[in-house]
């Protein structure tokens, strides 16, 4: 019985860990374009990093 | 300036015409040239190597901050400071990619995006809360006692609260709204469940009770905002592309002081001043011609399709597109204050008069929410009347108003629509209002507008004309020369019977008039019989040109309004599943006589004005007919906003895309009696649902009255219900 007393936490830390990713993706704005962030994988460019995100990505309208 | 009630009248109404909208406008275009946020459209674009082409090649220019393209929505955003969007567009043609400005300020999809992403997190807040809250109770399910069942019970607690709190919002609001106007919305039953639920769970928590319904008041929530995200989503689509296609009209006019060129918005116009109209553009503002001569066709406001001659002195409306030659047109009236107004008026009396038509899910909410509240409240009484436990009693109360919650309901709506406009969207047409699928489904009259709906409002060379074979290489070099859509209707003949242009000279087009040019040293002229000296009269219907060579009989060329792809095999389904079908033109009677005729319409009428249009349509609808208009004109936006439901082509005018429920996007019309058969469909899922969702509330609700419903009861019954509801749903594709 005493495990539950690590397990409940630890079940609890890992959904919040995948709601806090969760949150993060919504708020960068990663589902605006899924059909070009498909494609953009295949583009030679920046292939060693990430394009930078322009200046406006990550404001709100 | 106009009394303030008659300005908010038409801030509210007046996006129904290109002028009209522009006065907001004007402000919103400022703020965002100094932001330095440009759109463009960009249809062709596919592919990985098709972004980067365009974001290399714009960011090579002098000034772009940042340039991005998103390919979903087939546009690229640039930040460029300074410079205008219209300096891009030959940049992006040179790489081979047709690029047209969109206006900003028309675009609103951002905030409508922010509601969207808005669900999205409460979805994702409630979905974690309901696989850990699950975990949790799985184990209570499987018998844990005492202590451990407790301490189950208060973590739950610790997560189902504020999830409730947060992620019912939307409902709550939603249902304090409804209340406070005295309605019985649907979301006053979800919410009283959600609370209750969540109360009592925390009072039998407080008592160590035996059994919560945290897990089932999440559950709720998640499976509901699913609902409500599908809604919202299925409307999003329809209402950005629409908005799209009213962004691409970017209000600009050329406007002449003293003697200079100067491109300014139209709000900016005011009477007095003196516009240029290019030849191919639309006319900005009412006015009076003050120089040039050429034809203008008013088609989209009438319904004429042969273009009508135009010089000094003549009267113009906004919307009119001009054709030949340049003219100067001096403003009589702008914006607000143009002869659309007057159409705008028509526009918001019919629409008001068509009323808030109750969807089904509002008239099934309507029958629902009482039921359910009543028979929560009688096993709440007879519970009490029985034990006297009030404990007891408020539980199966509880325990019905969860089993009995609108979940599916809630669902049943929102999967079909959606499931049934993605469908439509793959055929070409845009559902922009949530309900028009349903009105659609209960049309049994069809009403067409005649030019640019079931024609294309371009005309045909008739081959049977007879053109000697020698001139046929002429006749294509002169007709290059003129921009008339006569000339480009004989020239696309022409081409497509592989002739080759003969060489000609000194070609000059004579703007209203026709064409004329040297061939052979003959003089060779193009254009209107009266001006060619031919006997007009023995030319009859219909759109004719005449094609004279000096030294030979002239010859008359005929022309035909081309039937739309599909209209004919539109009509004929539409008969074909006994419907009438009726067909209502501004055009002279002839013309309309022979496309009647051509497409099997026994029903229709010549020469109508937007107000007999509208009285038509109110007639058939007083007579009990529900009626479908389908037009794309200014003449008709009236008849359109009063018709129970209403499809525009893409290719109408602003006016009449804002003013019906529907978009068709291709050049097919076919799709038009696909949606109608669709929607059939779709209606009887939709009760399929209802049925469902009802048949399983009969089964429950009896075990919650009688007060055997645990909480994995009305869990899985909740869950079977909704998932068989969307799966029912998606049936449809």
């Amino acid at each position: 019985m005493q495990i539950l007393f690590i397990l409940i936490p630890v079940s609890l830390l890992l959904g919040a860990g995948g709601l806090v990713a969760f949150l993060w993706s919504l708020k960068t704005r990663q589902y605006d374009d899924p059909k070009g962030d498909a494609e953009r994988i295949l583009s030679d460019e920046w292939d060693d990093r990430p394009k930078p995100p322009p200046m406006d990505q990550n404001k709100d309208p | 300036m106009a009394d303030l009630s008659v300005d908010r009248h038409y801030d509210a109404r007046l996006s129904a015409c290109p002028a009209c909208d522009a006065a907001p406008l004007a402000g919103r275009i400022a703020a965002s040239a100094m932001t330095g946020d440009m759109i463009l459209s960009l249809p062709g674009v596919h592919c990985a190597v098709c972004i980067t082409d365009v974001e290399r090649a714009l960011l090579a220019e002098e000034g772009v901050r940042s340039a991005r393209v998103n390919l979903t929505l087939r546009r690229v955003s640039i930040d460029a400071p300074g410079r205008r969007a219209e300096e891009f567009i030959p940049v992006l043609e040179a790489i081979g990619y047709e690029a047209h400005e969109l206006d900003g300020a028309a675009l609103t999809s951002n905030a409508a995006d922010r509601q969207g992403r808005d669900i999205l997190m409460r979805i994702g807040v409630a979905g974690f809360a309901m696989m850990n809250i699950m975990i949790l109770s799985v184990a209570v399910w499987s018998g844990a006692e005492g202590a451990t069942r407790d301490m189950f019970h208060w973590i739950s607690a610790v997560i189902a609260v504020p999830t409730v709190i947060f992620a019912g919002q939307p409902f709550f609001v939603s249902a304090w709204r409804s209340l406070r106007v005295g309605r019985l919305g649907m979301d006053v039953p979800i919410s009283l469940a959600l609370i209750l639920a969540t109360a009592i769970s925390l009072f039998e928590t407080l008592q160590s009770g035996h059994h919560a319904y945290f897990d089932a008041a999440v559950m709720l929530c998640f499976f509901l905002l699913v609902g409500r995200y599908l809604d919202h989503r299925s409307r999003a689509i329809a209402r950005s592309a629409a908005e799209e296609l009213t962004a691409l009209e970017v209000p600009r006019v050329v406007l002449l002081r003293d003697g200079a060129e100067q491109v300014v918005n139209v709000a900016e116009l005011r009477p007095g001043d003196v516009i240029r109209i290019r030849p191919g553009a639309r006319v900005a503002a009412d006015g009076e011609v003050v120089n040039g001569m050429s034809e203008i066709d008013r088609s989209l406001l009438t319904g004429e399709s042969l273009p009508v001659q135009a010089g000094p002195g003549a009267v113009l409306s906004a919307g009119e597109v001009n054709l030949t030659g340049p003219l100067d047109l001096r403003v009589t009236a702008a914006g607000r204050d143009s002869s659309l107004s007057r159409l705008a008026d028509l526009v918001a009396n019919a629409e008001a008069s068509r009323g808030r038509y109750a969807s089904l899910a509002e008239r099934a909410a309507r029958a629902y929410s009482p039921v359910v509240h009543l028979m929560a409240l009688i096993s709440l009484l007879g519970w009490l009347q029985a034990t006297g436990d009030w404990r007891v009693s408020l539980n199966v109360a509880a325990a019905v108003l969860i089993i009995t919650c609108p979940c599916a309901l809630g669902l049943a709506v929102p999967a079909v629509v959606t499931a049934a406009s993605g469908r439509l969207f793959r055929r070409g047409l845009l559902i922009k209002e949530g309900t028009a699928l349903e009105r659609l489904a209960e049309v049994d009259t069809v009403v067409f507008d005649k030019t640019g709906t079931l024609t294309m409002g371009q005309p045909e060379w008739v081959r049977g004309d007879a053109l000697p074979d020698d001139l046929r290489p002429v006749a294509l070099s002169i007709a290059a020369g003129s921009g008339h859509p006569l000339s480009r209707a004989l020239v696309q003949a022409l081409q497509a019977d592989g002739v080759a242009p003969a060489a000609i000279l000194k070609i000059k087009e004579l703007p209203g008039y026709g064409v004329q040019a040297e061939w052979q040293g003959r003089n060779v002229r193009l254009g209107r019989a009266d001006w060619i000296g031919a006997d007009a009269p023995a030319l009859a219907a219909g759109p004719v040109t005449v094609l004279a060579v000096e030294g030979r009989d002239p010859v008359p060329l005929h022309f035909t309004d081309a039937l739309r792809p599909g209209a004919a095999e539109c009509v004929a389904t539409l008969r074909g599943q006994g419907r009438r079908v009726l067909m209502l033109s501004g055009d002279a009677k002839t013309a309309v006589a022979h496309a009647a005729a051509a497409l099997g319409i026994d029903e229709f009428r010549a020469g109508m004005t937007p107000q007999q249009k509208e009285a038509e349509i109110a007639a058939l609808t007083s007579g009990g007919a529900k009626v479908l208009m389908v037009g794309d004109g200014l003449n008709d936006t009236a008849a359109l906003a009063r018709a129970h439901v209403s499809i525009s082509p893409a290719s109408g005018l602003d006016a009449a895309r804002v003013a019906s429920d529907i978009v068709l996007m291709g050049q097919d019309l076919a799709p038009v009696a696909d949606a109608l058969t669709l929607s059939g469909s779709a209606r009887r899922r939709i009760k399929q649902n209802f049925a469902i969702s009802i048949a399983y509330n009969i089964v429950a609700v009896p075990f919650a009255v009688a007060g055997f419903a645990t909480p994995l009861m009305a869990a899985l019954a909740m869950s079977l219900s909704s998932i068989t509801v969307t799966l029912n749903a998606l049936r449809l594709r």
